[in-house]
């Protein structure tokens, strides 16, 4: 954050002149720099210049601008808005601006230690502690940019590798003996300290050694996710959809079971009863693969609809910054944003208290070039220095499109700008389909299809293939239907309208909230897809062949067996899939 | 509301007055909302406050409206404050105007404190989540879209639909189960409604014997339109002094949010301001926020805040900004059906587009039973197909049905006049039964959505 001036110069101070919403201007800031942060008034509310114009810097307050009077004190701190990067930052909920919320919530005896948030509150975003380091230098070695020098153990499953920031690179000439605190440094590079946090601006991106294609899925055990439409590591992918069809319940679920090192959720202009829930629900579940409580991957930024709006803009910045971080020290990060659109209105709020000419529905003009910045973060890279890592950010942005109409800017931009599409559909929503994502309108860009055959099973890619096919052909005789009746289609397409069925309600629909059910691993949906697709198969065989009522056919009890596979424990899925399979076969496939 | 402290500035230096805005000059001084008083040529004094400093000049919005103000006499008095409210526990039982006035012939209630009308952004980090499951009495929301302690859930209405007297049902009926029922007390908020309909609430809760648990704020429809800006966050402030200063359960009404968001649109408008959607300003949303989000429980403290927010949808439709809008920041919504009231049922709530957003967290064993959730999706699936085929047999008749399909089929019907509609008060207890009823016609393997224990034993076949 912003609490001291970087530079020497003593910070320019200016007044302010006027004051519209969340903008103000003011003069006599004559050495600031575009997007450098400054304190306005006498309760030193944060600000960003956004704009230099003349005399006059343009300013967005990130705090509610009540009460600031023309010829108030503006004062320049002389760096831009960044964040502090380091140990400490995992389990923590931040505002926008990377304020520590529970440790203005939580503590008592802290001046602002209350329920509500005051302005001109100026904590540190890391709280100070003291840290085991362990080194992995001494002294006289040389180092580079981007070098781990040292690691500590932030949580049981994150190492936090301390790297070299940039103008550090030198000759270790001293290290540090022992623990050490927050605010202290680890070692010495030509007699300058590399301490243990750093910071970062957060509109400027984080570099890496190169980029790397997004092969690798993220696995997150939703079945219409990984078995439909699969996001890489280092992709991004979008959520769209109205009110009320399931986004941040979505955006929630891959934030528990996504298989990332690290998840950075950002509630951003969003609801605050879903932070909270959030907060009080990860703590209790348990990360599957590491066996640490799900919090301790998680960092939280919150900047509910209620707080101010331009600290709604810069909140994405923040985590999308962090992100890199973590990424750069090797681990696969996943940003939920939820959600974008909000991004966008604070983005369209600003700009018409600037008075800039409007764009598309009077979002300001360079909406898709931001939209593009946050979402080209995203990203799989070997990251600078020793030694070598790997480190993916993926993006995962939830969109609210006005009156659920996919045709408004945000969503059109992000379409543009995601590889993975994720469509939420208010009717599937309406019938509680949950996840409410519909199979036909999403897609996914990522050619995964290969890591899933080499990692799961040969016939992944081909069962996957069939699935689409399926439903796209089930789509079609849902029209038939509609008009004619069931009764109107030949018994092989009656077959084909009852696996739709099959697929989309004992398949497709998955509960957030049924423990088992919850996470799906993938070898379970490939066995449950594998299971459908035999009885299918058995199904049109013998629709085909003999003169059979394709109605009774599908009637047969066996296939009732095939809505209770959801249920089915991961461990032992396979062999009852095999034994199922066999009952099918034996039950269904002959007369 | 109250005076408070000195009167530091008084400005005659109004340069232009226009539908509510009033723009002075030499406004040296003038903090960024602060509240205002202008008096009028004859004396009168209004309300008002500064949405825009600029230089030397400032805009100001008079709540009361600009009628009958001039340039030359027209007179300005700054306070240096935002809007305040004085809270107590006199204001229980208490009727105001929209602005904060009592309206119901005693003195103003005696203020503990000032509290600022705007209220400050609770911090997420220190909510409690919802989790309190409230009985409203009503099988469609009990049932279906539970409501619990601390949400935000918006009544979405259209013109003439009963939304007011299922608000004052609710209100009237409302309990927690297990709860001292006089720590919960109702702040009723009018924005721009009809006098029939506030005398209408105002009996209800008489009736109910829960007047003196109740505080009004009433921004009539022939009430300046300006006022309702105010009137929301005064019932709010109330709500929250009650709440977390009182340890009070307080469900906070306001109706109708479309007028509020239509007086906002004239402020916006008279500013030219680049409109939005359908002419209402690009922060609507924001602005919804700052008054949705003051709902909810907080770590600490014992008392909650519940609102229950009416809106009425321009034209029955819920992509209008005000309901689409409002959908986003709420948690959840219940939606009224023209088609379900015509045909003479209450509530005419239509399940189908309703939703609870917090319903699992209060719902299930220990809570309200078990077998909650699976029945709710049990009744929502089978409806939602009964529906479809309501829509089938318009175009190929009912000849074509399959005996299961005609069951769905007379489910809906059942599901319509048995649940949705309802005469007085009813139990959770009951709702669920009526449901399980309505279900007796199904077999266990069409009951995909109930595990198969609960079948064995709640399912009541007679």
């Amino acid at each position: 954050m912003t609490s001291a001036p970087r530079r020497p110069d003593t910070p320019a101070a200016g007044k302010v002149l006027r004051v519209a919403g969340p903008v103000v201007v003011a003069t006599g800031l004559d050495r600031t720099r575009l997007y450098n942060v400054v304190r306005v008034g006498r309760r030193r509310l944060i600000g960003e210049v956004i704009r230099l114009s003349g005399e006059m810097a343009v300013i967005q307050v990130y705090e509610s601008t009540g009460g600031l009077q023309v010829g108030s004190d503006v004062i320049d701190t002389g760096a831009p808005l960044d964040v502090e990067l380091g140990p400490g930052l995992l389990g923590q909920v931040f505002d926008g601006v990377q304020r520590p919320l529970r440790t203005l919530a939580a503590d008592d005896d802290h001046p602002f230690g209350q329920p509500f948030l005051r302005r001109g509150i100026d904590v540190p975003a890391l709280s100070e502690r003291e840290w085991d380091v362990r080194l992995t230098v001494s002294v006289g070695d040389e180092v580079e940019v981007g070098d781990v020098v040292a690691t500590v153990q932030e949580t049981p499953a994150i190492d936090h590798r301390i790297m070299v920031p940039p103008g550090r690179a030198g000759r270790v000439t001293e290290v540090c003996n022992g623990p050490v605190m927050t605010s202290d440094a680890v070692i010495w590079t030509d007699d300058h300290p590399v301490a243990l946090t750093s910071r970062w601006p957060v509109r400027l991106r984080r570099g890496a050694k190169q980029r790397l294609d997004p092969v690798t899925p993220l696995v997150t055990g939703q079945r219409v996710v990984d078995m439909l439409y699969p996001v890489a590591r280092g992709g991004s992918a979008a959520i769209p959809g109205g009110f009320g069809t399931g986004k941040t319940v979505h955006e929630q679920t891959l934030a528990k079971w996504s298989d990332a090192d690290v998840i950075i959720y950002v509630g951003c202009g969003e609801r605050g009863n879903e932070l909270a829930e959030v907060l009080e629900e990860f703590p209790r579940l348990v990360d599957p693969r590491s066996g640490a409580s799900l919090m301790d991957r998680t960092i939280l930024i919150a900047n509910t609809s209620n707080m101010p709006v331009a600290a709604r803009e810069a909140s994405i910045y923040t985590a999308i910054t962090i992100a890199e971080y973590y990424r750069d020290q090797g681990y696969d990060v996943a940003v939920m944003a939820d959600s974008t659109s909000r991004w966008g209105e604070a983005l369209r709020e600003v700009s018409s208290r600037l008075e800039e000419m409007p764009g598309e529905e009077g979002y300001p003009a360079y909406l898709p070039s931001r939209l593009a910045e946050f979402y080209e973060r995203s990203g799989a890279v070997e990251a600078l220095g020793t030694p070598d890592r790997h480190g993916s950010v993926t993006v995962i942005g939830a969109v609210s499109p006005p009156g659920g109409d996919f045709s408004e800017p945000v969503t059109q931009y992000s379409l543009r700008l995601a590889g993975t599409f994720w469509a939420l559909d208010a009717d599937l929503a309406r019938r509680r389909h949950y996840p409410a994502i519909h199979w036909n309108r999403s897609y996914s860009l990522y050619e995964l299809d290969r890591w899933f055959d080499e990692h799961v099973d040969r016939d992944w890619s081909r069962h996957r293939a069939w699935a689409l096919e399926l439903l796209g052909r089930e789509d079609e005789l849902q029209s038939i239907v509609r008009l004619l009746g069931a009764d109107a289609l030949a018994p092989v397409e009656r077959v084909t309208f009852h696996t739709g069925r099959v697929l989309r309600e004992d398949f497709l629909q998955q509960s957030a909230f049924d423990e088992i059910d919850a996470f799906c691993p993938l070898a379970k949906q490939f066995w449950m897809l594998a299971v459908i697709r035999h009885a299918h198969d058995l199904l049109v065989d013998r629709a085909s062949a003999e003169d059979v009522d394709a109605a009774e056919l599908t009637s047969s009890p066996v296939l009732a067996e095939l809505g209770r596979m959801k249920l089915w424990s991961p461990e032992s899925c396979e062999e009852r899939a095999r034994e199922l399979i066999g009952r099918l076969t034996a039950e269904v496939g002959t007369a | 509301m109250r005076d408070r402290g000195l009167r530091v500035v008084e400005l005659r230096t109004v340069t232009y007055v226009s539908g509510p805005l009033l723009f002075i000059d030499h406004a040296h001084g003038v903090h960024a909302e602060e509240v205002v008083e202008v008096v009028t040529p004859d004396g009168e004094i209004r309300r008002g406050q500064v949405l825009e400093v600029d230089g030397a000049k400032a805009v100001i919005e008079v709540y009361s409206g600009t009628k009958g103000l001039d340039l030359a006499t027209t007179r300005i008095r700054l306070g240096g404050d935002s809007a305040r409210l004085g809270v107590g526990g006199g204001l229980l039982g208490r009727m105001f105007d929209g602005s904060g006035q009592p309206t119901d012939g005693g003195p103003p209630p005696m203020p503990e404190e000032f509290w600022d009308v705007n209220g400050l952004p609770i911090n997420p980090a220190a909510r409690r989540y919802p989790s309190e499951f409230i009985e409203t009495g009503i099988s469609t929301i009990d049932g279906l879209n539970t409501l619990v302690r601390g949400q935000k859930l918006p009544i979405f209405s259209g013109f003439g639909l009963p939304a007011g007297e299922l608000a004052a049902d609710i209100a009237t009926h409302a309990r927690v189960v297990g709860a001292e029922q006089d720590e919960f007390v109702v702040v009723f908020a009018a924005m721009g409604t009809t006098a029939r309909e506030a005398s209408f609430f105002r009996r209800h809760l008489e009736e109910g014997g829960r007047l003196n648990r109740t505080v009004l704020f009433l921004n009539l429809a022939d009430d300046p339109t300006i006022e309702r800006l105010l009137t929301p966050r005064l019932a709010l402030t109330a709500a929250e002094f009650l709440a977390f200063e009182r340890g009070m359960h307080v469900l906070v009404i306001l109706t109708d949010m479309t007028n509020y968001c239509e007086a906002l649109r004239e402020v916006a408008t008279a500013r030219e301001e680049v409109p939005g959607r359908r002419g209402f300003p690009g922060y609507m949303y924001t602005d919804l926020a700052s008054i949705f989000e003051r709902a909810g429980r907080l770590h600490g403290h014992s008392g909650s805040v519940t609102q229950l927010v009416i809106l009425s949808m321009p034209d029955d439709d819920i992509t209008h900004p005000i309901p689409d809008l409002s959908g986003y920041i709420t948690e959840g919504q219940i939606v009224l059906s023209r088609d379900l009231h015509r045909r003479g049922l209450f509530p005419p709530v239509d399940v189908l587009p309703s939703l609870s957003r917090l319903m699992n967290a209060g719902i299930g064993a220990g809570k309200t039973r078990e077998d909650h959730r699976p029945i709710a999706d049990q009744l929502y699936s089978f409806y939602a197909q009964g529906r479809d085929l309501r829509r089938l047999i318009a175009v190929v008749g009912e000849g074509s049905l399959s005996p299961a399909d005609r069951r769905l089929l007379a489910f809906a019907d059942a599901f319509e006049q048995r649940f949705v509609d309802q005469d007085g008060r009813r139990p959770l207890t009951e709702t669920l039964e009526i449901a399980w009823k309505l279900l007796a016609d199904f077999g266990n393997d069409e009951l995909k959505r109930i595990p198969p224990d609960m079948l064995e034993r709640y399912r009541t076949d007679d």
